[in-house]
Order: C-alpha cells, then sequence, then structure tokens
C-alpha cells in the first residue's frame, strides 16, 4: 500500500500559534491513496494541528501541503473537497438526519431526486436507514457518530479526515464503532487521515501510524512494526507497555550490544538506536517477552528477580518483579496449565532473548 | 397483590410517603411565599387595579345617587327634557354635593366626555341653596346647560356604573349625536397615531439594536474568556450609570450647539446656520434608546452565541459551503433562540419606555407612555391613562403569544 502514489504530501511543514514556540517542526508525510493513516500522539503533539492544516482551518506557517500534487495552501476549506469527521460530531442540531446528510449535496447544487438517493444510500450505510426524520439530539451518541460519519462520506470525497471521532463514546460502543469505520474504510477504499490519542485504537484501525511528539513524528510504520521495533525510546514507551532499563554501552558486535545496567547486571541486547561504546542507552522489552524460570543456559539474559505484586486478570497474571535494581519491572504470565505458580516475595530466575530486548537512545 | 402496600408498621405507604415529603413541600412553599406576596401586592394587585380603573365609573351614580335612578325612566329619544320629578331629585343631590364637595369631580368626570360640564357642576354646586321649585326653571336660570336635551343625554350614559367611554377615548372614538360610536375629529385623533409611532419606533429601535448588537456579540462568543469577559464588562458599564445622566448626556452630545454638531460643522459637512437637530424629536429619541436598551440584545445573543460550537461552522465549511452559506445556513438558525429573546426583551422594553422619549423626545418622539404619565399626573384622567395602559399591555400579551406560536417561548434564552 505504501508503494501507491501520495495522495496527500506534507512537505517541511512548519506552524507556530505565536511566533515563539513551534508546534510542528519540519513534518514531511505523505498520505497514500487508499490508506488509513492514524496521527498518534498526546495531547499537544501537534497531530490535531496537522489534520486542521490539511482541513484548512489553520494555515501552514512554512512549507506546502498538497492534494493529488496540487499545492492546497492557498485553496479555502469549502474548495478542498475533504471529508471531516469531529471530535463532538458537530451535527446540526436544527436540522433532521436526512437534512444534514443532504447539506452538503445542497451546496454543491445536486438536484434533489440524486440528493434523496444518495442520503438513503449513505444512511443505509451506517445502518440508520429508519432514522433520517430525527433530530440529532434524538440519537444516542453511537447513532449520531455513525451519522457524522456518513455525512463525511456522503459527497464523495477523495479524503477523509477524523479528529478523536469515538473520543466521546463508552468503551465498547468505541470498539465496535472502531470495526465499523474500518470495515467503510475498506469497502469503500477510502484514504483515510485518523488523530487519536488512543493507541489500541490506532493499532486497531490503521495501516500506517505516524507517532507524534513535541511537533516531530518519532516514527511513521505500520502497527505491527511500530510495536516490535520501535525506533526509539518515546515510541517503545508510548506504545504498549514496556519495561525500561537504563545503562550504558561497555561493548559493541555490531548489530548487538552489551549494555551495563545502572544498578548492576550486564545485558545483551539488539543494537537499533543507540551510539558506539561509552554512550548511554534505554533498553526496551515488552513484557509478554520475559520468560519466567527458563531452563539454565538457554538464553543470553538471565537475572534473578524478586516478585513484588501479583494481579490476577483472567488471562494472565501481571506480576511485578524487582530486577536489576528497578522495581517496576513488569512481567505478564500466561494463565496456562504450565505456567508457573509464583507467592508474592518469591525469588526465581527470569530471562529473555537478545532480539527481544532493544538497545534505544537515552530517555530522560 | 391487590392489597395497598403497608410499612412494617402498618401505615400505608402512600400515607407514610406522604408525611415524610410534607416537610419538604413546607420548606419549598415557605421559601417562596415571601416573593409570591411580593409580586402579588405589587404587581398583580397594581394590573388588576388599574384594569379595573379603566372601566370602573361609580362616582356620577354616587354623588348623584337621587337623580340616576329616576334618568332610568327617562327616554332620551323623545327630544324632551326629564320630568320635574328628576329636577327635584338633582336638586337634593347638589345640596348634598355642596356639602360633600363632590359635585366638582363629578364635573370634571362628564367634562372628559364634553367640556363645559366642570363649570356647570362648579356653578351649580355652588348655588345649589338657591335652588327651588320649580327646579326645572330654576336649573336653566342657574345656567341655560340644564336646558339643552343633548347635555342630559350624556349625564345619562355617564351615569351608569361601568363604561367604556375611557376605551373609546383611548382609540379616537367617541359618541356622535345620536349616541353612537363614531371616530373623532381629525384635529382630536391623536392616540391611535402615537400607539401606531410607538409600535413602529419600537420595532426600528429593535431593529438597529438587533444588527448593532449581533456582530459584537459574534465576536465576544469568538473570542477567549479572558478578553470577553473584559469585553462584557465594557457592554454592561452603561447599567453601572444612572439612566438620567446617559440621557442628557446624549442632549449634551447632539443638541444644535452640542458635541457633534460642532464638531461636523468644524469638519465643514454641515454650515454653521444649517445645524442638524437631532434631539428633542424622533431622531434624539431613537439613538438614545438604541444605546440603552443595546445591552439587553447583546447579553442574550451572547449567550446563545456562547453554546454553538466553533465546529459547526468548520464542519459546514469542510461540507463545501462557502462561509457566506455556513453563516446562513447554519450559525444563523442556531442563534434564533438569542434573537427572539434579545428582540421581545429590547421591544418590550422600548414599547413602554417614559424617561428617554420625556426628555429627549420633544413633540414627534413621545411615546404612549408619557401620554399615560400625563394623564396620571396633569390631567388627573386616570381611566383614560389607565385604558391607554390596559390597551399597551394587550398589545405585549398579543406580541408575546404570536412569538410564542411562532419562535415557541420554549426556545428563549436570556442568559
Amino acid at each position: 500500500m505504501s508503494n501507491a502514489k501520495p495522495l496527500v504530501r506534507f512537505v517541511d511543514i512548519q506552524k507556530s500559534y505565536d511566533g515563539e514556540i513551534l508546534v510542528v517542526k519540519n513534518l514531511n508525510l505523505d498520505v497514500a491513496e487508499g490508506e488509513f493513516l492514524t496521527m498518534l500522539g498526546p495531547s499537544g503533539s501537534g497531530k490535531t494541528t496537522c489534520l486542521m492544516m490539511l482541513a484548512g482551518f489553520e494555515p501552514a506557517t512554512h512549507g506546502e501541503i498538497y492534494l493529488k500534487d496540487q499545492s492546497i495552501n492557498n485553496v479555502a476549506p469549502h474548495k478542498r473537497g475533504i471529508g471531516m469527521v469531529f471530535q463532538n460530531y458537530a451535527l446540526f442540531p436544527h436540522m433532521t438526519v436526512a437534512e444534514n446528510l443532504a447539506f452538503p449535496l445542497e451546496v454543491r447544487k445536486m438536484d434533489k431526486s440524486e440528493r434523496e438517493q444518495r442520503v438513503k444510500r449513505a444512511l443505509d450505510m451506517v445502518q440508520l436507514g429508519p432514522f433520517g426524520d430525527r433530530r440529532p439530539s434524538q440519537l444516542s451518541g453511537g447513532q449520531q457518530q455513525r451519522v457524522a460519519v456518513a455525512r463525511s462520506l456522503v459527497f464523495d470525497p477523495d479524503l477523509v479526515l477524523m479528529d478523536e471521532p469515538l473520543g466521546a463514546l463508552d468503551k465498547n460502543l468505541r470498539e465496535q464503532m472502531q470495526y465499523e469505520i474500518k470495515h467503510i474504510h475498506e469497502n469503500l477504499g477510502l484514504t483515510v487521515v485518523y488523530v487519536t490519542h488512543d493507541q489500541s485504537e490506532a493499532l486497531t484501525m490503521s495501516n500506517r501510524i505516524a507517532v507524534f511528539d513535541d511537533g516531530i513524528i518519532q516514527q511513521c510504520a505500520p502497527p505491527e512494526v511500530l510495536y516490535e521495533q520501535p525506533a526509539n525510546a518515546f515510541c517503545a514507551n508510548f506504545i504498549g507497555e514496556n519495561n525500561r532499563l537504563f545503562g550504558k554501552v561497555i561493548e559493541d558486535f555490531g548489530d548487538s550490544v552489551k549494555v551495563k545496567i545502572d544498578q548492576g547486571g550486564e545485558v545483551h541486547a539488539k543494537k537499533v538506536n543507540v551510539g558506539g561504546v561509552g554512550e548511554r542507552s534505554t533498553l526496551s522489552l515488552r513484557p509478554e517477552r520475559v520468560v519466567v524460570a527458563p531452563e539454565e543456559g538457554s538464553l543470553p539474559n538471565e537475572f534473578s528477580a524478586k516478585a513484588e505484586e501479583l494481579i490476577y486478570l483472567g488471562d494472565h497474571i501481571r506480576t511485578r518483579f524487582t530486577v536489576c535494581g528497578h522495581d517496576d519491572f513488569i512481567v505478564k504470565i500466561p494463565n496456562s496449565a504450565a505456567h508457573a505458580s509464583l507467592q508474592e516475595g518469591d525469588t526465581v530466575k527470569i530471562g529473555w532473548n537478545m532480539e527481544d530486548c532493544r538497545a534505544l537512545d537515552p530517555s530522560d | 397483590m391487590s392489597q395497598t402496600l403497608v410499612t412494617v408498621d402498618g401505615v400505608p405507604l402512600k400515607v407514610s410517603l406522604a408525611r415524610a415529603q410534607r416537610r419538604g413541600k413546607l420548606k419549598a412553599i415557605g421559601l417562596v411565599v415571601p416573593l409570591f406576596l411580593f409580586i402579588l401586592v405589587t404587581f398583580f394587585v397594581p394590573i388588576l387595579d388599574m384594569l379595573f380603573r379603566s372601566v370602573e365609573n361609580q362616582l356620577v351614580g354616587e354623588v348623584m345617587h337621587r337623580t340616576v335612578p329616576l334618568l332610568n325612566n327617562w327616554d332620551e329619544q323623545s327630544g324632551e327634557l326629564p320630568s320635574e320629578e328628576v329636577f327635584a331629585a338633582l336638586a337634593e343631590d347638589f345640596i348634598e354635593a355642596n356639602e360633600t364637595k363632590l359635585g366638582g369631580r363629578v364635573g370634571r368626570r362628564l367634562n372628559y366626555e364634553k367640556p363645559g360640564f366642570s363649570g356647570l357642576f362648579r356653578k351649580t354646586t355652588r348655588k345649589a341653596g338657591s335652588l327651588e321649585a320649580p327646579y326645572q326653571q330654576s336649573f336653566i336660570d342657574i345656567n341655560q346647560k340644564w336646558g339643552d336635551v343633548e347635555n342630559w343625554k350624556i349625564f345619562k350614559r355617564e351615569s351608569a356604573p361601568y363604561t367604556i367611554s375611557y376605551y373609546l377615548a383611548a382609540v379616537d372614538l367617541g359618541y356622535g349625536e345620536t349616541g353612537e360610536i363614531v371616530r373623532n375629529k381629525d384635529d382630536r385623533r391623536i392616540y391611535l397615531k402615537l400607539f401606531w409611532r410607538t409600535v413602529w419606533m419600537s420595532s426600528l429601535i429593535t431593529v438597529i439594536c438587533l444588527f448593532l448588537a449581533y456582530p459584537i456579540a459574534y465576536l465576544l462568543s469568538a473570542l477567549p474568556t479572558r478578553k470577553s469577559n473584559l469585553l462584557i464588562i465594557l457592554v454592561l458599564l452603561p447599567f453601572w450609570t444612572s439612566l438620567l445622566v446617559r440621557t442628557t448626556a446624549w442632549i449634551a452630545l447632539l443638541q444644535q450647539e452640542g458635541v457633534i454638531n460642532d464638531l461636523i460643522v468644524w469638519l465643514g459637512f454641515v454650515a454653521d446656520d444649517n445645524r442638524l437637530s437631532m434631539i428633542h424629536n424622533r431622531t434624539g429619541t431613537i439613538i438614545a434608546m438604541v444605546h440603552i436598551l443595546l445591552p439587553f440584545m447583546v447579553l442574550p445573543l451572547y449567550s446563545v452565541m456562547k453554546t454553538i460550537p466553533p465546529s459547526y461552522m468548520k464542519a459546514a465549511k469542510s461540507l463545501g459551503a462557502t462561509p457566506f452559506t455556513a453563516f446562513v445556513r447554519i450559525y444563523m438558525p442556531n442563534t434564533v433562540a438569542g434573537i427572539g429573546a434579545g428582540a421581545i426583551l429590547v421591544f418590550i422594553l422600548s414599547i413602554g419606555y417614559y424617561i428617554t422619549p420625556a426628555l429627549v423626545g420633544g413633540q414627534s418622539g413621545t411615546l404612549i407612555s408619557n401620554f399615560i404619565a400625563f394623564h396620571m399626573s396633569s390631567s388627573l384622567n386616570w381611566g383614560l391613562a389607565a385604558a391607554l395602559g390596559a390597551i399597551l399591555l394587550a398589545i405585549v400579551l398579543i406580541l408575546y403569544f404570536l412569538y410564542d406560536r411562532i419562535v415557541g417561548i420554549d426556545n428563549m434564552k436570556l442568559g
């Protein structure tokens, strides 16, 4: 999908609101046609600003945005033909659902019969066929959300932007809507740029995720790459759960390094984003990749760990260990028949593979 | 299941519930009572009294209590004067009126219907002692007018305990020669013109206020709260200044030798001998009242606009609407509640406005309320004042009813 020609291109985009602080620093990003790209990041990371610049509600301070190879910097929002779903739906309360959907068609001077046909098709697409005569206020949150999605699609835009559209829904509904939006994207072959701060939402829906922090894209990659091969300490920590060990590189093997942990112990880790010998590094390790009580000598990294806390979560047991002086080392022990039975205060051996532990840049 | 539910100690559940809630109800009533009584005494009672006064006409019947019952037997269409018996009763009434000093008041009351009665009654009361049989001739000797059948017709008509003549007068109607209701002569028609002027000037003031307030309210609602609070204070600032001071300030500004005239003469727009007259006329009233009533339009509009999320306009634009279409189709309909509230508030306030038109209105800028005040305090024709007030009240209620029908009173948002 990344080989398709880009529909949207951000070239050297910078944005400042007050002339002192750059909210977006030198953004370069291509969105391929048919792609579902998510901008993910903590609040204030510049992701929504990027979306607003693409929609035309904020001017870029520097750089160009291209839509289908045309610069759209000086194109007014209403001429861009980009569908948009807003955080609180922004359905027009004085119009019925059908009138809301017909609005973009009316302003395009479409004739009445075609308009009605399209509105009906759009309502059927989101399974709200019988609700055309209702007011938005008479619908539930999930239904309003569906109407907002239908409205952004009814005029067949090439590109749809979604600004945290599921933020106001409760957890169950949110998950259901995630699948619905994903299916609509797949069925219609849309290009979607989606903004969220919810990483599980991003992982569920996206073809690619651009992780924002501090106005910079930290990594832009498909979900599985982002999770399994985070490029830096921020991404490793922001996406999914992550154990961090801090230390200094003492030996460099080319594609792996030996890192001496500050509080003691040496770890053999995959070299990803770290300088040479003597540089500091953050080691990143997913909780589910840690093996409890491994066979002696089977793993390059083996440490004794003290179980501090056990939390029973049904499918797995979340265990907090003290390892190498870090008392926040989390391990997920699967709830299988063969799983090690631990008590709080027990000391056991734990270990992990060199590939699973990634040596990244020193973070704060 | 048909048996009534009871509590543990056997009391029916409903009784027990009512007992438990009684305290709360009493507390609520206690909180409301003082204001309710205050409103009742200061608002409803005066209004009812005013409505009563606009039709009440007990005075003539009470003072002339011997004459009035006998007059019922007199056929006013006969063209003849009432019988000697009536004149005899009239003489007794006048002798009594001389003692109670009420003769003049009856005369004044009848004078509203036809000038001349006041003098007639004063003179007759004064000379009541000299009345003697035959009374008819004796009365005509005191004043020729007692021999005029027309005067007796008016006397009989206005001796009923209730009258519509105040309302007739308030809409420029009166009684013709034969007792039918006719329009007053051209030079005596004033009130309908005044009502009309009051309504259209109030409408104009409301429209001007709306056009001035809408952009301001829009700006206020779009600004960050810290800045908009400061500006709101500026909008409210006039409220903290005395109404009288503000109105007289307009006199200083707008008069012929005032600041604005000086300025435009100095700038050369107008010749010195051709200064604009902007005060003590309609223009002055409209300018001053728009200024005074503007906050009542800004605040409801602001409070409604504040609740419209900016995303509505963005959504409309993203859907392909030009900024103008988005404003007209999406933004404006959502401010209807504020427009309605502001407009009805300003209109109702201006339709009954008194001080400002009294000070800066001059001849062409006075409103109906100024005439009500005139009849209350100068001419002392309280019945007419009450009738004018009642008509004003009716106009407001009709407008309120229309507003409810068209916009819906539930949609009104004052803040």
